[in-house]
C-alpha cells in the first residue's frame, strides 16, 4: 500500500511535469528550437500572478485567465523578433540567445523581488485532499493540475489534427519549405506555435507557484525536469511527454521514499538510463538523435 | 599535416597556402615580458589585485575550454560546471588522503578526463539543444551524487586540508602561481592543439561537416577528444578554484553560473579565436569590478550584451577587430593567397 | 503582350560563389506549356525554386501579371498564383493523403480546383484519403504533390522533375493530365531531364546548359540533333568557361 501511494504521488507529479514539458516539446517539434529560458518564463508567469493579480482584484487562483493570454502575446512577439532573428542565423545562436535570456531573466527577478520564496495563494484548496485509505492521500490541487495537463494535451492534439491552422503547424514541422510552397507564412506559424507554447508555460508556472514555493532561480531545475520528461517519453510525441512526465514523477517519488536527497537524483538516473538503453525514448522518433 | 596541404594546393598553381603567422620577434618579446610580469605580480601588486587576477585566470581557463568546445567543435555545453565541480572535489579528496593540494591539480584534471570519456557515449546520442540540456543533467547528477558523500562534506561542504600550515601570504602566492601556470598551460596548449592535425580536422568540420566526413575526418572521435580535453581543463580550473577558495561546497563548485560566465565571455570576446575568451574575460572583470556594489546587475548587463553580440556580431569583439585590422596575436589558421597576391582569404 | 503571364528578364542566381543561373530570359503566356530541359546541374531546379521564391536572384526581374515579384516571400507568391511541385515531392510525412491536400487548400485562391476536383482527376484517391502518405507508392505520392499544388488554384504551375524515380507507364499517366490542367487557363513550366517527355507535352522548349540559355524554340522546328547539342553542349565550349571560383 505504501508503494501504491508512491506511484500515485508520482503520477500526480508527472502530470505537472507533462504540463511543463508540452511547450518545450512543441517548440522543438515545430521550430526546432530548444528554449533554454523555458523554465524561467514559467517562473516569470508565477511572479506576474503573485504581483499583478492583486491590482486586478481577482483571486490568485484565477490569475491564469489574465496571465495566460498575456504570455501568448509575449510568445508571438518574442518569436517574431528575437527568436526568429536567431533562427535566421543558425540553431547554435538560438541556444546562446535563449541561455542568455535565461540568465538575464533570473537575475532581473533577483533584483526586483529578492531571493525570497513566493507562492501563489489559493486559500484552503492547498490543504484539501482525498483519503481513500489511511495511507493514500490525493491532493485536490495535484489532481487538478494533472487534469489540466491532460486537458491541455488533448486540446493541443485536437487543435493540431482538426483545424486548418493546426495542420499548417504540423506541415511546417514536417517540411518548412514545402509548407511555404503551400502558402504558409512559416514565420507567422512559428509565432502561433510559440504563442501556444508560452501560454502553456504560463499555466505550468502558475500551477507550480500554487504547489510549492518558488524563487528567481527555480526555472532552471524545472527546465531540467521538463526536458527529462520529453526525452524519456520520446522526442516529438505529445502523449509520450505525458508518459515521460509520469515516469519521471514516479522515479522521483521512489527515490524520495528512500531518502529525500535521492528524489531528483532518481529522476536523473532514469533519464540517463533511458538515454543509454533506448535513446529515442518510449514513444519517440529518432529525429533529435545524433 | 599542414605541410602536405600546402603542397597539394600548390600543385594547381592557382593559389598558395601558408601558415598564418606574424613577426615572431615582437610576439616573443611581448610574451616574455607578459609572462615575467604576471609571474611576479603577487609580489608587486596588492593582495586584493592578485586575488582578482587569480579569479580572472580561472575564468580564462574555463572560457578557453568552452570556446574549444563550442567555437571549434560546435558543442554548446551548459554543463561544464560538472567538471569544475569534479575537479574541485578530486582535489579535496586527494588532499584528504594527504596529498599536497598544489600537487593534486594535474591529477584532478586527469580524473575529469577519465570521467568524461564514458559520459561522451551518453551525451553524443543527442544533438543540438538536447545535447546542451543533457550536459546540464550530467552536471546536476554529479552535484547530487557528490552531495551524498559524507566524507567530502555532503551537501554542507568541507574545508580543504593541507593549506593551514602555510602562512596566509604563502597560500596567496602559491595559489596565484598555480592558477597562473594552469591558465598559461591551457591557453598555450590550446594554441598548439589548434595548430595540430586535430585543429585542422575541427576547422574542416566547422566549415562543412558533411564534406569533412566524406574527406575522411572522423568527426565523432575529434569531438570526443575535444570534450575530454575540455573536461580536463575545467577540472584543472576547479582544482585551482578549490585551492583559492578553500571551502568546498557542491552548490558553489557545481554552480550553473560557471557555465553562464564561460559562455558569455567566449561569445563577447569571439568564438573560434584563441584571443576571444581572454578579451571577453577582461571585459567581464572590468564590468564586475565596476558594478560590484550593484548586486546582480553585472550579470544582467553582461548577459544582455552577450545576447546582442550573438545576434548582431556573432564573431565577437575580437573577431570584429581581427576582420577589420587583419591582426592575430595567436594565429592558428591558414592564409590562402591568389598567385597575383591581391586577395587574402583567411581559412581558419 | 497582355497575354503574358510570367516574364523573366536577365535572371542571374548564385549558389554561394557558383553562378547557377546566368542571365536567363523567357516568358510564359496564358495556358502555355514551356519545357525547361537540360542536363543534371544545368540550373533547372534552381530556376524553378527562384520563381517560387525559395532562392533570391542576384539580378534580373520576375514579372507576374505585370508586377515584379522578386522581393516577395514564397507564400505571397502562392497567394498571387504561382505554385511549385517540388523535386522529390516533399509531402508532409506525418499526415494523411487528405490532410496534405487540406494544407494545400488552406490558402487557396478561387478557381476551378478543389479537393473534390482532385479526387475526380485521380479516381483512386477517395478510397485511400485516410492513408498516411508514406503508405503510397512513388507515383501516387507524385499525384498527391500535384494535387496539393492544384488545389491552391495557381495561374502558373511549376513542375520539377515529375518523372524522377517513376516507371514510364506512371510518368505517361501523370503527363496525360497536362492538357486538362491547361484547359483551365493555367500556364505550366515543366522541368525535365527526360527530354522526350518534356518535348512531347510542351508548346515551347527552353534548353539550359550550365546556367545559360543554349536553345529555345517550338518542338516541331527543332531537330533532335539541335536539342542534343544544346543539352550536352557539344559545340558550345566557347560560351561555357568553367564557373569562377573564388574572388
Amino acid at each position: 500500500m505504501i508503494w501504491l501511494n508512491v506511484i500515485i504521488q508520482g503520477i500526480l507529479l508527472g502530470g505537472f511535469y507533462a504540463l511543463f514539458a508540452c511547450g518545450l516539446s512543441l517548440m522543438f517539434g515545430v521550430l526546432k528550437v530548444i528554449n533554454l529560458a523555458h523554465g524561467d518564463m514559467a517562473v516569470v508567469a508565477a511572479y506576474v500572478a503573485v504581483f499583478l493579480t492583486p491590482h486586478l482584484h481577482i483571486p490568485e487562483l484565477w490569475s491564469f485567465l489574465v496571465v495566460v493570454p498575456i504570455f501568448g502575446v509575449i510568445g508571438y512577439i518574442g518569436q517574431r523578433t528575437l527568436i526568429q532573428k536567431s533562427i535566421d542565423r543558425d540553431p547554435f545562436t538560438t541556444l546562446l540567445v535563449t541561455f542568455g535570456l535565461s540568465v538575464v531573466i533570473e537575475n532581473l527577478l533577483l533584483e526586483a523581488y529578492t531571493a525570497n520564496g513566493q507562492t501563489v495563494t489559493i486559500g484552503t484548496l492547498i490543504t484539501k485532499s482525498w483519503h481513500p485509505t489511511s495511507i493514500i492521500y490525493i491532493s485536490y490541487l495535484s489532481l487538478m493540475v494533472l487534469a489540466v495537463a491532460v486537458g491541455v494535451l488533448a486540446l493541443l492534439q485536437l487543435f493540431l489534427s482538426r483545424t486548418g491552422t493546426g495542420r499548417l503547424i504540423r506541415a511546417v514541422a514536417d517540411d518548412r519549405e514545402a509548407a511555404q510552397l503551400s502558402g504558409a507564412n512559416y514565420r507567422h506559424i512559428f509565432g502561433i506555435a510559440a504563442a501556444i507554447a508560452c501560454a502553456t508555460v504560463a499555466l505550468a508556472g502558475i500551477a507550480y507557484g500554487m504547489m510549492t514555493q518558488f524563487e528567481p532561480t527555480s526555472g532552471g531545475v524545472n527546465l531540467l525536469f521538463a526536458f527529462e520528461a520529453v526525452v524519456i517519453g520520446g522526442i516529438g510525441s505529445l502523449w509520450g511527454t505525458l508518459v515521460g512526465g509520469i515516469a519521471l514523477g514516479v522515479a522521483q517519488q521512489f527515490g524520495a521514499h528512500f531518502n529525500p536527497q535521492y528524489q531528483v537524483l532518481a529522476g536523473n538516473v532514469l533519464f540517463l538510463l533511458v538515454l543509454a538503453v533506448r535513446p529515442q525514448g518510449l514513444f519517440g522518433k529518432r529525429t533529435a538523435l545524433a | 599535416m599542414s605541410q602536405s596541404i600546402e603542397g597539394a594546393l600548390d600543385r594547381h598553381g592557382l593559389i598558395t597556402v601558408r601558415r598564418s603567422t606574424h613577426s615572431p620577434i615582437y610576439t616573443l618579446v611581448g610574451a616574455v615580458i607578459l609572462v615575467v610580469l604576471l609571474s611576479a605580480a603577487p609580489w608587486m601588486v596588492p593582495a586584493q589585485v592578485a586575488s582578482t587576477l587569480m579569479n580572472f585566470f580561472i575564468l580564462v581557463i574555463m572560457a578557453t575550454m568552452w570556446n574549444l568546445l563550442a567555437g571549434y567543435a560546435g558543442m554548446v555545453s551548459i554543463g561544464q560546471q560538472a567538471f569544475v565541480g569534479l575537479g574541485a572535489y578530486a582535489t579535496l579528496y586527494l588532499a584528504l588522503k594527504g596529498m599536497n593540494p598544489f600537487v593534486t591539480v594535474p591529477f584532478a584534471a586527469l580524473s575529469c578526463a577519465v570521467l568524461a570519456y564514458p559520459v561522451t557515449y551518453l551525451l553524443f546520442r543527442l544533438r543540438g539543444g538536447y545535447f546542451s540540456i543533457a550536459t546540464w543533467v550530467v552536471a546536476d547528477t554529479a552535484m547530487l551524487i557528490i552531495g551524498t558523500i559524507a566524507v567530502l562534506g555532503g551537501g554542507t561542504g568541507r574545508l580543504m586540508p593541507g593549506l593551514q600550515n602555510l602562512s596566509p601570504s604563502e597560500t596567496a602566492h602559491y595559489s596565484y602561481l598555480a592558477t597562473w601556470i594552469v591558465a598559461l598551460v591551457v591557453v598555450v596548449g590550446t594554441y598548439y592543439l589548434l595548430r595540430s592535425r586535430l585543429g585542422l580536422v575541427l576547422a574542416s568540420i566547422r566549415d562543412n561537416e558533411v564534406a569533412a566526413r566524406s574527406a575522411g575526418a572522423n568527426v565523432r572521435s575529434a569531438r570526443r577528444i575535444v570534450f575530454i580535453i575540455a573536461a580536463a581543463g575545467c577540472g584543472a580550473a576547479g582544482a585551482v578554484l578549490a585551492i583559492s577558495q578553500p571551502f568546498i561546497q557542491p552548490t558553489n563548485e557545481f554552480n550553473l553560473q560557471w557555465a553562464a560566465e564561460m559562455l558569455f565571455v567566449s561569445m563577447i570576446g569571439g568564438l573560434g579565436t584563441i584571443e576571444g575568451p581572454i578579451v571577453g574575460s577582461i571585459i567581464f572583470f572590468v564590468l564586475q569590478q565596476t558594478l560590484q556594489q550593484e548586486g546582480a546587475w553585472y550579470l544582467i548587463i553582461f548577459g544582455t550584451f552577450a545576447t546582442v553580440i550573438a545576434l548582431w556580431q556573432p564573431q565577437g569583439l575580437w573577431g570584429a577587430f581581427r576582420d577589420r585590422f587583419h591582426t592575430e596575436l595567436l594565429p592558428v589558421g591558414h592564409w590562402v593567397d591568389r598567385t597575383d597576391g591581391s586577395v587574402k582569404v583567411p581559412k581558419n | 503582350m497582355s497575354d503574358t503571364q510570367l516574364e523573366v528578364r536577365g535572371l542571374t542566381v548564385h549558389h554561394g560563389q557558383l553562378r547557377a543561373i546566368d542571365d536567363v530570359s523567357f516568358s510564359l503566356a496564358h495556358g502555355e506549356v514551356l519545357a525547361m530541359i537540360g542536363a543534371n546541374g544545368a540550373g533547372k531546379s534552381t530556376l524553378l525554386r527562384t520563381l517560387a521564391g525559395l532562392h533570391q536572384p542576384t539580378s534580373g526581374t520576375i514579372e507576374f501579371a505585370g508586377v515584379d515579384i522578386a522581393p516577395l516571400r514564397p507564400h505571397r507568391r502562392v497567394d498571387l498564383g504561382i505554385s511549385l511541385v517540388p523535386e522529390g515531392r516533399r509531402l508532409f510525412s506525418s499526415m494523411t493523403l487528405e490532410e496534405n491536400l487540406q494544407v494545400g487548400a488552406f490558402h487557396a485562391n478561387k478557381g476551378p480546383f478543389n479537393i473534390q476536383r482532385v479526387y475526380e482527376l485521380f479516381d483512386w484517391m477517395p478510397d485511400r484519403r485516410k492513408q498516411h502518405v508514406w503508405q503510397l507508392s512513388g507515383g501516387e505520392q507524385q499525384a498527391v504533390a500535384i494535387g496539393r499544388a492544384l488545389v491552391a488554384n495557381p495561374k502558373v504551375l511549376l513542375l520539377d522533375e515529375l518523372s524522377l524515380g517513376l516507371a514510364p507507364i506512371i510518368i505517361e499517366r501523370i503527363y496525360s493530365l497536362v492538357p486538362e490542367i491547361v484547359s483551365h487557363g493555367v500556364s505550366i513550366l515543366i522541368v525535365e531531364q527526360d527530354v522526350a517527355q518534356g518535348v512531347a507535352v510542351a508548346d515551347r522548349v527552353h534548353c539550359l546548359l550550365e546556367g545559360k540559355t543554349s536553345l529555345t524554340g517550338v518542338p516541331a522546328d527543332l531537330t533532335s540533333d539541335q536539342i542534343d547539342r544544346a543539352y550536352f553542349g557539344a559545340d558550345l565550349a566557347h560560351v561555357a568557361p568553367p564557373s569562377e571560383v573564388g574572388g
